[in-house]
């Protein structure tokens, strides 16, 4: 059939974009030198600290996930909303943000002095661990309350009415269903946190903190060494790539799922012990997520006075970048998507396994001969960042594609809607709420992202995020607070502008 | 005239063979018990499903390896037989071009067409604003603007009540005499096939039988028309 050709054109470029580089990658670090010590210090922190943070994130959300599933209370639409927030929450801000609570001159600080108490240091492996619980724990909870409300509200009914007491409900009923649902959940946030490149830049750091990702940077950065950092990219694209393909197909958790409206009566819950215990479980997850955004808000506003103009011109290079970057995602996505073959799929979940930072050490060694790789720091930016956004983009438009063309398809096709009229007249129309969420989706991500430009941007040359980070490196932290605020608002901006208009005039 | 030359679907264990002519302008309904295999000869007669052996011929002309929208035929589905999301009148409008570029004559056809079937001025609304009668019209109007020869029916008014179903049997001779076309209908009502008249063809146990008359076929049923009937 025709209808694959831009498939086929897409999967080419996508798979000659990712597996260029790594070719590239893998010729330069063979004739690199022998692996360091620091290198393995670097592997074990990267491992250590995404086990620490999925095993954390994983066990925290289990309660507030069962709270949420048996407990209606007011604003529980708007903390469920909530938990799907960090997803497109720039990381550079949320670290602000947690600064703000558990920095030096933090929140928690500034009440542990007051009780004559030591202070606590943010940084080093359990601010990392704290950045990624904070990310990950609403992800969790999404994918784990998602489990509960698979279970049919029946069967809470029956052992009622066997008069279950809540220990014997949770061995019968909820206890499968953890164990089905757990393993991948853990999965996904160890994959997610092997490849964590801005929080362990901002919060991480030194021999005794550093990540593979970190450490590829910094071999660019400090030392500029191609060799090295091409043995690390190597070494991380076989700790992500191998954890990002277990989790990715064995569990499949889509944490950006509808269907969580539900509160399912529990019988044997209806004691006062247990009301109380959700509500402190609700309460600590609500005071996590909603205090540190709390914090950027007011930090921002104080700081947005001082905010210098390189902000604004980084603030106009992001957006732009997120633009190209968004579109580029989606026509990608969607050439792949309806092409409606497996290898579509698997191409377009390269991206999962592969590090931002890692096809940019590869791109970096491709051009580095022939052209200043600053030089070309806005396409390859975009480019990444699609590349990044395509596997999200795929699973959110690969399902209504599927839809639209058994319902439809056989009407199409009587009446001749080939290539471009089909485009027009079935795919788009159908697919509209689909693109605009993943535009919106493709959009924030870019725009949050602080990784591969890094590698590309010289010194008057910055995106948002990175010029973010180059004020807390200057210790401006108030322009940094007015920045983020800034960069905040553009990112939730793009979401909401495309997702409204996807939304838009919509027939059933 | 259409012609199922040796033709074989094979679907899994299921097998269904089909050798048979049908004249030019009849009214033939496919009747059958459910799971026979109708709709399946009808997706092989519209190019949706590929028969494992044999041709399907139009006037001679083998068809077989035609793309669903080249075969001279139109349809009409059990539902989504319109896109929702266009207008009735861009839904009647892509039965005259796939690209919607439709000249001021064109249009003015389409309208027409509309009026036809009874849908006058409504070629603004979308197709959630009709009712499931309406729609059934809609689709109606386009295959009047396709003017195809063949016009393949699918239980396209299974969810409409009795009188209304007969009101739109009416319609549907009136549009495929209008056109001249010759008009095959999947019914799994008898009372549908008795108020179309014409032929029609039996599909069960196997075989697509060629097609005799209706009233003939009702009067004395073979075996298998026997068990599916009750009598």
């Amino acid at each position: 059939m025709t209808r694959s050709g831009p498939g086929w054109v897409a999967a080419g470029i996508v798979a000659a974009l990712i597996l260029g580089p790594l070719v590239a990658v893998f010729l330069r670090a063979e004739t690199g030198g022998r692996v360091l010590t620091s290198d393995w210090a670097a592997v074990r922190f990267t491992i250590l600290q995404a086990v620490l943070s999925a095993v954390l994130s994983i066990a925290l959300a289990i309660p507030v996930a069962r709270a949420l599933a048996r407990r209606a209370f007011w604003g529980r639409g708007i903390l469920i909303t909530l938990l799907g927030a960090p997803f497109i929450l720039p990381v550079i801000v949320a670290v602000l943000g947690l600064l703000a609570v558990f920095g030096r001159a933090g929140i928690v600080n500034t009440g542990l002095a007051w009780l004559g108490l030591p202070p606590v240091s943010i940084y080093g492996l359990q601010g990392v661990v704290l950045a990624h619980v904070f990310f990950n724990l609403p992800l969790a909870t999404r994918i784990i309350l998602q489990g509960w409300q698979g279970i049919p509200a029946e069967r809470f009914r029956l052992a009622a009415n066997l008069g279950l007491s809540g220990v014997q409900v949770a061995r019968v009923l909820e206890w499968p269903m953890l164990r089905a649902v757990v393993p991948g959940a853990l999965m996904v946030v160890f994959a997610i946190c092997l490849s964590s490149f801005a929080v362990a830049l901002t919060l991480g750091g030194g021999p005794r903190a550093t990540t593979v990702e970190l450490a590829i940077y910094q071999a660019f950065n400090f030392d500029f060494d191609l060799g090295r950092a091409a043995r690390l990219a190597v070494v991380q694209l076989v700790l992500a790539g191998s954890a990002a393909a277990v989790a990715f197909w064995a569990a499949v958790p889509a944490g950006f799922g509808a269907g969580l409206g539900r509160v399912v009566r529990r019988w044997e819950a209806e004691t006062w012990g247990a009301r109380a215990l959700d509500a402190t479980w609700i309460g600590l997850a609500a005071g996590f997520l909603i205090v540190p955004l709390a914090m950027i808000f007011l930090n921002g506003v104080n700081g947005l006075t001082q905010v210098p103009g390189v902000v604004w011109r980084a603030a106009g290079v992001s957006v732009a970048i997120a633009l190209i970057s968004t579109l580029l995602c989606i026509a990608l996505a969607l050439s792949l998507a309806m092409a409606r073959r497996g290898w579509a799929e698997v191409v377009a979940l390269m991206g999962i396994a592969v590090s931002p930072l890692v096809i940019g050490t590869g791109l970096f060694v491709i051009v580095n001969p022939w052209i200043d790789p600053t030089r070309l720091a806005v396409p390859v930016t975009a480019l990444v960042n699609a590349l990044m956004a395509l596997p999200f983009a795929m699973r959110v438009l690969a399902p209504d594609v599927a839809k639209a063309e058994a319902d439809f398809g056989r009407l199409a096709d009587a009446l001749s809607l080939r290539g471009w009229a089909r485009l027009r007249w079935l795919i788009l129309p159908r697919l509209r709420p689909a693109l605009g969420f993943s535009a919106g989706l493709a959009g924030a991500l870019s725009m949050g992202d602080l990784g591969v430009v890094a590698l590309f941007a010289d010194p008057d040359f910055a995106t948002l995020p990175l010029q973010m980070y180059r004020l807390m490196g200057a210790y401006r932290m108030e322009a940094a607070a007015g920045a983020g605020l800034i960069l905040l608002a553009l990112s939730l901006g793009i979401f909401w502008i495309f997702d409204r208009g996807g939304r838009g005039d919509v027939d059933a | 005239m259409l012609t199922l030359e040796g033709v074989v679907i094979r679907q899994d264990a299921f097998e269904l063979r089909a050798d048979l002519d049908v004249p030019d302008g009849a009214r033939v309904s496919v009747i059958g018990p459910s799971g026979a295999g109708k709709t399946t000869l009808l997706n092989v007669i519209a190019g949706f499903f590929e028969p494992s052996a044999g041709r399907v011929l139009w006037d001679g002309r083998d068809i077989s390896r035609k793309p669903p929208g080249e075969r001279g035929i139109s349809l009409l589905f059990q539902d989504n037989n319109l896109f929702p999301h266009l207008t009735v009148a861009q839904n009647v409008g892509l039965g005259i071009d796939p690209g919607l570029r439709l000249t001021r004559d064109q249009k003015d056809r389409v309208a027409a067409a509309l009026e036809r079937v009874g849908l006058a001025g409504m070629g603004a609304r979308k197709p959630g604003q009709l009712s499931g009668g309406q729609q059934g019209r809609a689709g109606l109007a386009r295959i009047l603007v396709q003017g195809k020869p063949l016009i393949l029916l699918d239980e396209p008014f299974a969810a409409l009540g009795p009188a209304l179903r007969a009101e739109m049997l009416g319609l549907v001779e009136d549009v495929a005499s209008e056109i001249g076309a010759t008009l095959l209908m999947v019914s799994h009502d008898p009372g549908d096939a008795r108020r179309l008249g014409g032929l029609a063809i039996l599909v069960a146990e196997g075989r697509a039988e060629p097609p005799v008359e209706v009233a003939k076929l009702l009067e004395t049923p073979p075996p298998a028309l026997r068990d599916y009937l009750g009598h």
